[in-house]
């Protein structure tokens, strides 16, 4: 069973400045993915490459073995995307933002109308798909931008931080929601709870200033030391002393 | 094709969503209403025809369409939502295309608005329909081709101000390229850029499409005049999307 998800030798240069250096990695259906990283690591930049946004300086990102460089349209077909911040349009409602993302994807009629209908049950949007999206709080506005990636069932799933900003309870549906779907998908989810890995990564990346310093699952990783935060501070803060 | 007019309808029904149409539809209306009847002396004249009404459009069209194109991709980056529009299975042309025919359909909209004019001039007098309706087809492509320039300068800045005064700036070079005061100015210094100055002015374009003549050179110089700058709006957008 090959890789739904290869990334092979990806570098991102601004300038002088190297934002990824040289990573690789594969992701096989039923794998979910953590991308932990500080700030200004680099995760972000490898996904949105990932997702055909950010042009790669070198190196080859393929999605369901389609290039995303060399044909993006295909490649895209197969993912879904929750870029950082999950925007969306806000004088568009819900369904209407939603309707929008499944035209492009190429539904029509009633399977389109049950396309998004199902993507606001799976992330409970139901109670305001009339509103506008700017009206809503930000915990509604990240779920649109999920159910918006949910769509059309992709077998590539790439969310940056799909947690952030939501309550504790939202949190947890999200994670719930995201180990239903693991078995049939391949998932990578950027976060910087560490706690997250452990309930539901099956494999963590640790990367940092562009390189990534560790890949194993969340469970390796903590045995590194006394407790995952301690691990991730050693792997990824500059080392003078020691 | 589809997805290009997908994303033409989002965009479209984006600009009934907001304000934004209905301030720009209100002043078109008001400013060539008031500007064809006192200025243009469509009465005094007692000549049956909109004349007066197309030599203005152009120059409100200088300032209002500006103002509908500086937020086409600015407003995208500002929101971070052509991170999303791009990774949609769309190609980037669909995109740039389907941003200018919504904008491009908006103006044809806020055109076929003054139509009171047209029902004026043929209730008080016989006038020439089709030497209306080349004129009206002239005006929608001044529009196009203003749209064109504003869009790439859109996809330039994330600043809408720097964006409306460049677009603005631009497109009066191409308005004022042909005026009598800029081809008498440079036949006097450097009468071999009096021929090019016409050749790029919209304005000169526009002259025949007023006085009913649609030729074809004119039908091709708007067209490529819009292909060139929606090319370059492609290539702005494909090399700094995510700057």
């Amino acid at each position: 069973m090959s890789a739904l998800i290869e990334i092979d030798r990806l570098s991102k240069r601004f300038g002088a400045f190297t934002a990824v250096d040289d990573v690789s990695f594969s992701v096989a259906k039923g794998e979910v993915l953590g991308f932990l990283g500080p700030n200004g690591a680099g995760k972000s930049t490898t996904m949105k490459m990932l997702a055909g946004f950010v042009t790669p300086s070198s190196g080859t990102a393929r999605i369901c073995g389609e290039d995303v460089v060399d044909r993006p349209v295909p490649a895209k077909r197969n993912l879904g995307y929750l870029p950082e911040g999950a925007p969306t349009y806000p004088e568009m409602t819900v369904s209407g933002f939603l309707a929008f993302a499944a035209r492009v994807r190429g539904f029509r009629g009633s399977e389109m109308r049950d396309r998004v209908a199902h993507a606001m049950s799976l992330t409970t949007l139901e109670g305001v798909r009339l509103q506008p999206i700017e009206t809503l709080s930000k915990g509604f506005k990240r779920r649109v931008g999920l159910a918006q990636s949910l769509l059309h069932d992709p077998q590539v799933l790439v969310l940056d931080e799909p947690t952030d900003g939501l309550d504790p309870n939202q949190k947890h549906e999200v994670r719930r929601l995201i180990e239903q779907m693991a078995p049939s998908k391949a998932i990578i989810i950027s976060t910087h709870i560490l706690e997250e890995v452990s309930a539901i990564c099956t494999r963590a990346i640790v990367i940092a200033r562009g390189k990534v310093l560790a890949d194993a699952t969340p469970k390796e990783l903590s045995y590194r030391g006394p407790t995952l935060d301690a691990v991730f501070r050693d792997l990824t803060m500059p080392k003078e002393s020691a | 094709m589809g997805a290009t007019l997908i994303v033409a309808r989002r965009e479209l029904a984006g600009y009934f969503a907001t304000p934004v149409a209905y301030v720009f539809i209100v002043i078109f209306l008001v400013m060539t209403g008031a500007l064809t009847f006192t200025l243009g002396n469509f009465f005094g004249r007692g000549v049956a025809d909109l004349q007066p009404f197309f030599g203005f459009v152009p120059w409100l069209f200088l300032f209002l369409v500006p103002a509908l194109t500086m937020r086409l991709w600015a407003e995208e980056r500002r929101l971070g939502t052509i991170e999303l529009l791009l990774t949609l299975p769309l190609a980037q042309w669909q995109a740039v295309l389907g941003k200018f025919l919504a904008a491009w359909a908006f103006c044809a909209i806020a055109l076929a608005l003054t139509f009171p004019l047209v029902i004026t001039v043929n209730y008080l007098g016989n006038p020439d329909n089709g030497v209306i309706a080349a004129g009206y087809a002239g005006c929608l492509l001044v529009a196009g081709a203003f749209l064109a320039v504003g869009a790439a300068i859109s996809a330039l800045t994330k600043n809408q101000v720097i964006a409306f005064v460049l677009t603005v700036a631009v497109c009066f070079l191409f308005t004022a390229a042909g005026s009598p005061v800029v081809t008498e100015f440079l036949s006097v210094r450097l009468p071999i850029l009096v021929e090019i100055a016409r050749g790029v002015s919209i304005t000169e374009r526009l002259g025949g499409f007023s006085r009913g003549i649609v030729s074809l050179p004119d039908l091709v110089f708007f067209a490529s005049f819009i292909g060139f700058w929606l090319f370059a709006n492609a290539l702005v957008v494909d090399h700094r999307k995510a700057d």
